[in-house]
C-alpha cells in the first residue's frame, strides 16, 4: 500500500467524475465532480472545477465567482485576542441594540469581498455586550457567527457512514426514517462480509444495497430484488463503486418471484413483458413476437444495401428511409437491451435457484411479512435475515408468522436508541435525544425446516423421545 | 468454516454453535471421536456433527435435540470465554460503520481483551485486509493468537504484546482505523495518530466514564483530530406476547336490555404487542469518534 507516494495519492486525489460528498459543519451533499458545472448547496454557489486534483478531506472556501479556493492551513481558533469577559449575564439587557453595525453594513461589508473571517471579527468589535458576556457565551457567540459567514467546504470520499448520515439528514422520507445506526445493527447482525450470497429488497434508494456491497468490497455476490418495473439505486451511485463491484450485482424483479419458486420462470413471456414494459417503445411500437422483431431485423441486417436503396430515392423519400432507418436501430438497440436484460435475468434466478444465500436483508415501505416469508425460501440454513420496518406493529405479524412457520429461531425484535453528547470543558451534556424515529428490526437464523408441521412453538416444551432417529445417524 | 468465510456442512476442527434454546447456547470444537454433554444428552461428534449441514437439527442421545449453527462473531460474542468485560453486538456495529470499515482496511486495535470486537472487525477487513491488535497482558494476548489460529483468520491478524500508550501500536502510516478500548485513551492518542495514514483515517474510543471522555476529547483536539463526535447507542430488545385485556361491564344499557347487544361480563379483547424487557443494559460506554485528516 506503501509503494511510492504518487500511487497512493492518485487514489486519494479528487478526479473529474467521481462521486463526492460535499460537506458544511453538519449538512452533507453527494454530487459527481464535472467540469463547469454549478453546484447549490446551503445558499452557496460554486463550481467544482477547482477541487480536481487536490486530495479528498481537503477544506475549500467558496471565492467570488463561485470558485473555491484550498484552505489546507487551519486557521488560527478566536479572533478576539482581549481575553476579557464578564462572570454572569446579571447587567446585560437585550434592547436591540448592542450590535453597531446594520444589517446594511454587513451586506456592504460582504459586497467589499471580506472574507467570512474579517466580518466575524467586525461583528464583534462593534458588539457592545460582548466583552460583558462569559467566556462560554463568547465562545458560542463567535461560533454562531462563524457558521453564518465562515464558509468552509470539505470535499469527502463517501462512505456508508457519511451517506447514511446524509440521507437521514436530508431525505429521511427516501429511506424510510432508516437511522444510521439501525442500518449500522443490520449489517452486522445480517453477517455481510466479503465471499457470501446476499439478497438485498430496499426501497430506501438504494442506500442499503449500497451498504452491502461497500461491506463486501466486490467479493461474493448481492442479488437485489426490485419491485415494478426496475431497481431504484440513485444512493447505490453515490458510492462511487469502481465498475467491478457492479458485476457482482445482480437484479430480479418480485413479480417473478412465485414463478421462480413453483419452477415455472418462462423466458419468453420475460421478453414481451419487457416489450411492454420499455415505455419508450409502448407507444409506436406495437405488440410483436420475438420472431417477428428478428425477420425483421434480418431484412435490414445490410446497412450498405439500405444505403444504396436510399440514394436512388427522391428527398421526401429520404427523409421517411431515414426516419424508418432510425426506427430499426432503435429497435435493435432494445433488442440487445431486451437480450442483455433476459441474460441478467438468467444469471440472478440461477443464483437464486440453488436456494443457498447466505443473508437476506429487507429494508421496504411494503409490508414485511409476505416478503419475508417468501424470499427466506431463497436462504440456506444457519443464516442471518433481518428485517427493517419504520412500524413495530408489521415486524410483531412477522414474528408470530415466523414462529407458526418454523425454519427461523433466535428470533429478536429489537430497536435502538442513540444519543449525541457535547464533550467541553465544564459544558459537558446529551446533545439530543432521537428515539423512536429510528425505526424496528426483527433478526434470526434459518434452519433446517422441520418436515412434519407445526414443531415451532412446541420448542418450549421437552421434546419427546426419538431414540428410533439416533440409532439411524449411528449408523 | 471459518470466521470469515460461509461453509455448509459441519467438518472436523470447526467451531460450531450449539443451540439449544433461546439464551442457551455454546460454542464447541469439532473433533472426530468427540463428545459433547448437553442437557438433552450427549452430542457424538462424529456421528451426530461431521457431514451434517449447518441448521440442522441434531437429536441428542437422551432424545432431545438441539440445532447446530455457523459461527459468527456475534455467535461468538455471546459465547465467548470472558477475560475481560467485552463489547457486544450493538456497539460493535455502530464502531463498524462510524469507522468505515470494510474488506481491505488495515486497523489497529487496543487491547485485545477477549478478541469480540476482533472476530468482528476479522470478518469485516477480510479477505485483504489485516488489524494490528496490541495486548499489554501476556496470557491474554497469547490466548487471542491461538484463537484466532483455531478460527482460521490467523493470517489476517498481529497480537503485539506490549503497553500501547508507551509503545504504540507497533506500526506506523499503515492504518485506515483506530480503535482504543483502554483505561487511559488519552495516552494512547499520539500513537494513534502515528498508526494512521497520512491521508487520514478515522479513530474510536470506548469509555464508560465521561471523565475519560473529557479528557480523550481535550487529547484528540491537542493532535489536531477532526469531526469530534461522542454518541451513545442503547438496544432495546422487546418480546412479542399476546395479552389480554378484559372489559369494564357498564351495566345493562338505558335503551332497553332487549336489543340483542352482548352482556359484556367476562369479555376480554386479546392483541399482540411487543413488550420492552422490565431491565435493560442502561450503560455500556460512550463511543467517542474523530477523523484525522490532512494536515
Amino acid at each position: 500500500m506503501e509503494e511510492n507516494g504518487e500511487a497512493v495519492n492518485a487514489q486519494w486525489t479528487i478526479k473529474e467524475g467521481d462521486y463526492v460528498v460535499l460537506k458544511r459543519e453538519d449538512v452533507f451533499k453527494a454530487v459527481q465532480v464535472q467540469k463547469k458545472r454549478k453546484i447549490i448547496f446551503e445558499k452557496q454557489r460554486f463550481f467544482l472545477d477547482n477541487a480536481i486534483g487536490e486530495l479528498y478531506g481537503t477544506n475549500f472556501e467558496v471565492a467570488s465567482g463561485g470558485t473555491l479556493q484550498p484552505r489546507k492551513v487551519k486557521h488560527e481558533e478566536n479572533p478576539q485576542e482581549t481575553k476579557e469577559a464578564g462572570m454572569d449575564n446579571r447587567n446585560i439587557v437585550d434592547d436591540g441594540r448592542s450590535q453597531k453595525l446594520t444589517r446594511d453594513d454587513i451586506e456592504t461589508l460582504k459586497e467589499q469581498g471580506l472574507k467570512g473571517k474579517e466580518i466575524v471579527q467586525q461583528l464583534i468589535e462593534n458588539s457592545t455586550t460582548f466583552r460583558d458576556k462569559t467566556e462560554f457565551a463568547q465562545e458560542k457567540y463567535i461560533k454562531k457567527k462563524k457558521k453564518k459567514y465562515e464558509s468552509d467546504i470539505t470535499v469527502l470520499k463517501p462512505s456508508t457512514r457519511i451517506l447514511a448520515l446524509m440521507y437521514h439528514g436530508r431525505e429521511p422520507g427516501k429511506i424510510c426514517h432508516l437511522r444510521y445506526d439501525t442500518l449500522a445493527q443490520m449489517l452486522t447482525l445480517g453477517n455481510i462480509h466479503a465471499g457470501s450470497k446476499v439478497i438485498v429488497f430496499d426501497t430506501c434508494a438504494g442506500l442499503v444495497l449500497g451498504a452491502v456491497m461497500e461491506r463486501m468490497g466486490g467479493y461474493g455476490s448481492v442479488i437485489q430484488m426490485y419491485p415494478g418495473g426496475g431497481p431504484v439505486r440513485a444512493a447505490t451511485d453515490s458510492f462511487g463503486f469502481p465498475a467491478h463491484f457492479y458485476q457482482t450485482l445482480h437484479e430480479f424483479p418480485l413479480a417473478k418471484v412465485n414463478a421462480l419458486l413453483a419452477g415455472a420462470l418462462s423466458l419468453e413471456s420475460e421478453e414481451k413483458s419487457g416489450l411492454e414494459d420499455s415505455s419508450t417503445g409502448a407507444g409506436e411500437l406495437p405488440q410483436k413476437t420475438v420472431s417477428e422483431t428478428e425477420e425483421r431485423e434480418a431484412e435490414h441486417s445490410s446497412p450498405d444495401a439500405e444505403a444504396m436503396e436510399v440514394t436512388g430515392e427522391g428527398p421526401e423519400d429520404k427523409s421517411k428511409a431515414e426516419r424508418e432507418n432510425q426506427r430499426e436501430l432503435r429497435v435493435q438497440e432494445k433488442k440487445i437491451k431486451l437480450e442483455e436484460k433476459r441474460k441478467r435475468l438468467l444469471a440472478a434466478a440461477s443464483l437464486l435457484e440453488g436456494r443457498n444465500a447466505d443473508g437476506l436483508i429487507i429494508a421496504s415501505r411494503f409490508h414485511p411479512c409476505p416478503v419475508v416469508l417468501s424470499l427466506l425460501k431463497f436462504v440456506a440454513p444457519s443464516r442471518p435475515f433481518v428485517i427493517y420496518c419504520q412500524y413495530k406493529e408489521p415486524l410483531i405479524e412477522c414474528y408470530t408468522k415466523l414462529r407458526e412457520q418454523g425454519g427461523a429461531i433466535s428470533l429478536r425484535l429489537s430497536e435502538t436508541w442513540l444519543r449525541h453528547y457535547q464533550i467541553l470543558p465544564n459544558r459537558t451534556h446529551p446533545k439530543l435525544l432521537m428515539s423512536g424515529g429510528g425505526g424496528y428490526l426483527l433478526s434470526g437464523t434459518t434452519v433446517v425446516m422441520d418436515t412434519a408441521k407445526s414443531l415451532g412453538p412446541q420448542r418450549v416444551e421437552e421434546p419427546a423421545p426419538k431414540r428410533q432417529k439416533l440409532e439411524e445417524t449411528d449408523v | 468454516m471459518s470466521f470469515v468465510e460461509y461453509g455448509d456442512v459441519i467438518r472436523e476442527g470447526d467451531t460450531a454453535i450449539v443451540f439449544l434454546g433461546h439464551d442457551s447456547m455454546f460454542p464447541v470444537k469439532v473433533q472426530r471421536g468427540g463428545q459433547t454433554q448437553t442437557r438433552y444428552g450427549v452430542l457424538r461428534h462424529s456421528a451426530d456433527l461431521i457431514g451434517k449441514r449447518y441448521g440442522s437439527k441434531v437429536t441428542c442421545s437422551k432424545g432431545g435435540w438441539v440445532y447446530v449453527l455457523h459461527p459468527t462473531p456475534e455467535l461468538w460474542t455471546l459465547n465467548l470465554p470472558h477475560r475481560t468485560q467485552i463489547l457486544y453486538a450493538t456497539d460493535i456495529a455502530t464502531i463498524t460503520m462510524m469507522l468505515e470499515l470494510k474488506p481491505g482496511s488495515v486497523v489497529c486495535e487496543s487491547g485485545t481483551g477477549s478478541g469480540s470486537l476482533s472476530h468482528a472487525i476479522l470478518r469485516t477487513i477480510a479477505p485483504t485486509g489485516h488489524l494490528y491488535t496490541v495486548e499489554f497482558h501476556q496470557q491474554r494476548a497469547e490466548k487471542a493468537v491461538e484463537e484466532f489460529k483455531e478460527h482460521k483468520v490467523g493470517h489476517l491478524v498481529t497480537v503485539l504484546n506490549q503497553d500501547v500508550c508507551r509503545e504504540g501500536f507497533g506500526v506506523t502510516g499503515v492504518a485506515d482505523a483506530v480503535f482504543l478500548d483502554i483505561p487511559s485513551p488519552w495516552e494512547a492518542i499520539g500513537h494513534a495518530k502515528a498508526a494512521i495514514k497520512k491521508q487520514g483515517g478515522r479513530v474510536c474510543s470506548f469509555s464508560p466514564c465521561i471523565e475519560q471522555v473529557q479528557r480523550t476529547c481535550q487529547a484528540l483536539a491537542e493532535h489536531g483530530f477532526g469531526e469530534v463526535s461522542t454518541l451513545e447507542v442503547l438496544l432495546r430488545l422487546y418480546d412479542v406476547r399476546s395479552v389480554t385485556l378484559p372489559l369494564p361491564d357498564f351495566g345493562e344499557e338505558a335503551g332497553g336490555p332487549g336489543d340483542g347487544a352482548p352482556s359484556a361480563q367476562n369479555a376480554t379483547v386479546t392483541c399482540k404487542t411487543a413488550v420492552a424487557p422490565k431491565e435493560m443494559a442502561g450503560h455500556t460506554g460512550y463511543l467517542t469518534f474523530a477523523t484525522k485528516s490532512l494536515v
